[in-house]
């Protein structure tokens, strides 16, 4: 189960066992969105799947986290979303009145991002459990003019911004799967950020350098992998994080560190040391990312980078790619 | 200026009155694997002035636990067909002789994570068709719920669910290791969660026989650095008490909870890993409650203990090695592929030092 958690084992698997086999893609330039070119432009195209229990959950549901996750994962590769197919694999007995709601919320999902779900497939199959289904999604767009957003680019100085508080998703999901009345009031953060990428890269033009999405493994995930993609430390402050104080209390109180935590409508973008408080200053142009701030800075090239967080008590603490699942604690 | 360094200014002026530093050095001993996260996670080492040391001791409670009892719980998970084993997180990653739980899972064996003990009795009440064995582990935070659960289920009548009981008493195991001259014990930082239930003035008796500070604070950043310069003001003062940071804790704890412990379970030798056999250190399930006891309802392989090769949990929990003087600590030992529990739980010392200290060297 560990090796589906995002963090480590995941990443051990596709190097491992599903690169070598599908040939040919170096691990570590591995990108959210595939780019391809077609005639003049590029076009971007991305897969997910989604198994999340429960189907439906405070804030959100599969239908919308799957077209959601997958519009995310075209505009943080700086394509704007134009399509999408959807795959379903439903099991016996799910019920109907389920199905017609997840539909609706991926439909209307789709169209307010501006993205027609023009294709797609159903499959029955036998139940597992509590029936349930998977959905797969995937999706094209076409390139951003300006876009130019990799790893080589990222460099010393640049500014780590983040677009909003931490952990909604993950604990409004567990809250409602394992009946916690802890996080009753959180709502999974789940909703469309191509607006944010959109409005970046148009007014910030070549100062963006790198963007993701913090979904599985939540913050921690998404810097260890921007520290070994770009090969360098990068230092981020506890305080300057947004923060939702019940996801927070939550987190504190199922022993999480909501840096790990899943994410389904947050952004982290990497820019240009100046380029610092106008991006914030856009994305804040925005409900969603209200609350967003610059949070830390990338430093200098190390052959072991390291991702550090100074505290909110004043100490150091490392931040790490997460190891498979977090599980809340005993005692 | 914040709460945070508001205390620290205070602790480093008690501890200058104590005439603290690397030539006076103090060690203050957590036992709660709550607060070895805490403590790693908040940075706040990193404000300790130089000579004062937080280690962790016995407070992680998968950790504590002896190998024998994972491969009992294996041993039934595997060779038992109609057992479901209802277990909390963490120990699914233990690895055993036979392997860990996760690994039975993964071979077909029904072993399902619960967060408290009674998810497991209504997992037994849906599925008359299987026995549930829930792994009690914990310290006696968690004992009042597996207690309830086994009442629970003997009210319901339910023949197909059990408790392995491996829960632990903490002031048994505090009293051993300030009898063990090899560790340096100069105050405790003692459990919030515990103390709700067995109340700050239990450590009464081990201030007035060991004349050792024993502090009871909360999880926060705050709440740590107090209960550390409480420790440090009560050295300075030459006055060892029990005190209590924590505002849940009363003196007199939780009386009905220790009811329900008591009618359930009954204090029992215990074997500690890295400690060895304490004396009345464990709960184990009464004569009464027989049926819902797995070591009286199955045939369990013999308690044997022994220690995996190479590792060094067992002097990490008892507080006599740090988890990066271990010879394996990030070399053959890392939370991708742990040796030990210590190192596997998320409460584990040598996991909470991996994940939010190590630095690859």
């Amino acid at each position: 189960m560990a090796h589906g958690g995002g963090g480590q084992l995941t990443a051990e698997l596709i190097a491992g066992v599903i690169l070598p086999a599908v040939g040919g893609q170096d691990p570590a330039a591995l990108t959210d969105a595939a780019a391809l070119p077609a005639g003049e432009g590029t076009i971007l195209f991305t897969t997910d799947s989604y198994v999340v229990q429960p189907l439906e959950f405070p804030g959100g549901d599969i239908g919308k986290l799957a077209v959601c996750g997958t519009i995310n994962d075209l505009a943080v590769a700086g394509a704007c979303p134009v399509a999408l197919s959807l795959a379903l694999v439903l099991e016996e007995g799910l019920e109907i009145a389920l199905l017609r709601r997840v539909l609706a919320s991926a439909g209307r999902a789709a169209r307010g991002a501006g993205a027609a779900i023009v294709t797609g497939d159903t499959k029955v199959v036998e139940r597992r459990g509590e029936p349930g289904m998977t959905v797969n999604t995937a999706g094209v767009g076409h390139a951003l003019p300006g876009a130019d957003l990799s790893f080589t680019r990222v460099a010393a100085g640049d500014a780590v911004v983040l677009s909003g508080p931490l952990g909604q998703h993950g604990l409004a999901v567990m809250s409602r799967r394992e009946g916690l009345g802890i996080a009753a009031d959180l709502l999974s953060d789940c909703a469309p950020i191509h607006e944010l990428t959109a409005a970046l890269v148009s007014q910030l033009g070549a100062d963006v350098k790198w963007m993701r999405d913090p979904t599985r493994g939540g913050l921690a995930a998404t810097l260890a992998e921007l520290a070994a993609g770009a090969g360098r430390n990068v230092e981020v402050r506890q305080d300057a994080i947004p923060a939702d104080p019940t996801a927070l209390a939550a987190a504190e109180m199922l022993g999480l560190d909501l840096l790990t935590v899943a994410n389904e409508g947050k952004l982290v973008a990497v820019v240009a040391p100046g380029a610092a408080g106008r991006a914030v200053e856009v994305l804040r142009g925005f409900d969603i990312a209200a609350g967003a701030a610059a949070i830390g800075t990338v430093g200098d090239a190390a052959d072991l980078p390291l991702v550090e967080m100074l505290t909110r008590a004043g100490g150091r603490r490392i931040v790490q790619m997460p190891y498979g699942e977090e599980l809340p604690r005993i005692c | 200026m914040s709460a945070t360094s508001a205390i620290r200014d205070r602790l480093l002026a008690a501890w200058a009155r104590l005439g603290g530093g690397p030539e006076r050095a103090c060690q203050i001993m957590e036992v709660c694997g709550t607060h070895t996260v805490a403590a790693s996670r908040s940075g706040l080492r990193d404000l300790l002035p130089e000579g004062l040391r937080l280690i962790s001791g016995p407070g992680c409670p998968v950790c504590v636990t002896d190998q024998s009892y994972i491969d009992r719980a294996v041993h039934l998970a595997r060779r038992r067909a109609e057992v479901t084993v209802a277990t909390y997180g963490d120990m699914v990653r233990v690895p055993g002789r036979d392997g860990s739980l996760e690994e039975a899972r993964a071979a077909g064996a029904d072993v399902r994570t619960v967060y408290a003990a009674a998810e497991a009795v209504a997992l037994a009440r849906r599925r008359p068709d299987r026995h549930v064995v829930f792994l009690g582990i914990g310290f006696e935070t968690t004992a009042p719920g597996a207690a309830m659960a086994i009442e629970q289920a003997r009210e319901e009548r339910l023949t197909n669910f059990s408790v392995l009981s491996s829960h632990k008493r903490l002031l048994p195991v505090m009293r051993a290791l300030l009898a063990e001259d090899d560790v340096r014990i100069d105050g405790f930082l003692c459990p919030g969660h515990v103390s709700v239930i067995i109340g700050s003035a239990a450590f009464q008796p081990i201030v007035a026989r060991h004349r050792v500070p024993c502090v009871v604070a909360g999880f926060e950043d705050e709440q740590i650095l107090l209960g550390v310069e409480r420790i440090v003001r009560q050295l300075a003062d030459g006055a060892p008490a029990a005190e209590n940071v924590y505002p849940p804790v009363r003196p007199e704890g939780n009386p009905i909870a220790r009811e329900v412990i008591e009618r359930v379970f009954v204090p029992a030798d215990d074997r500690w890993r890295g400690l060895g056999d304490i004396p009345d250190s464990g709960l184990a399930v009464r004569e009464t409650f027989a049926d819902f006891d797995t070591a009286r309802r199955f045939d369990l392989p013999p308690e044997e203990s022994y220690e995996l090769p190479g590792c060094r949990c067992g002097d990490v929990i008892a507080g006599r090695l740090l988890p990066t003087d271990c010879p394996l600590f990030g070399r053959r030992c890392t939370p991708g592929s742990p040796v030990g529990p210590c190192m596997v739980s998320s409460e584990g010392s040598c996991a909470a030092y991996y994940r939010y200290h190590y630095r690859g060297r």
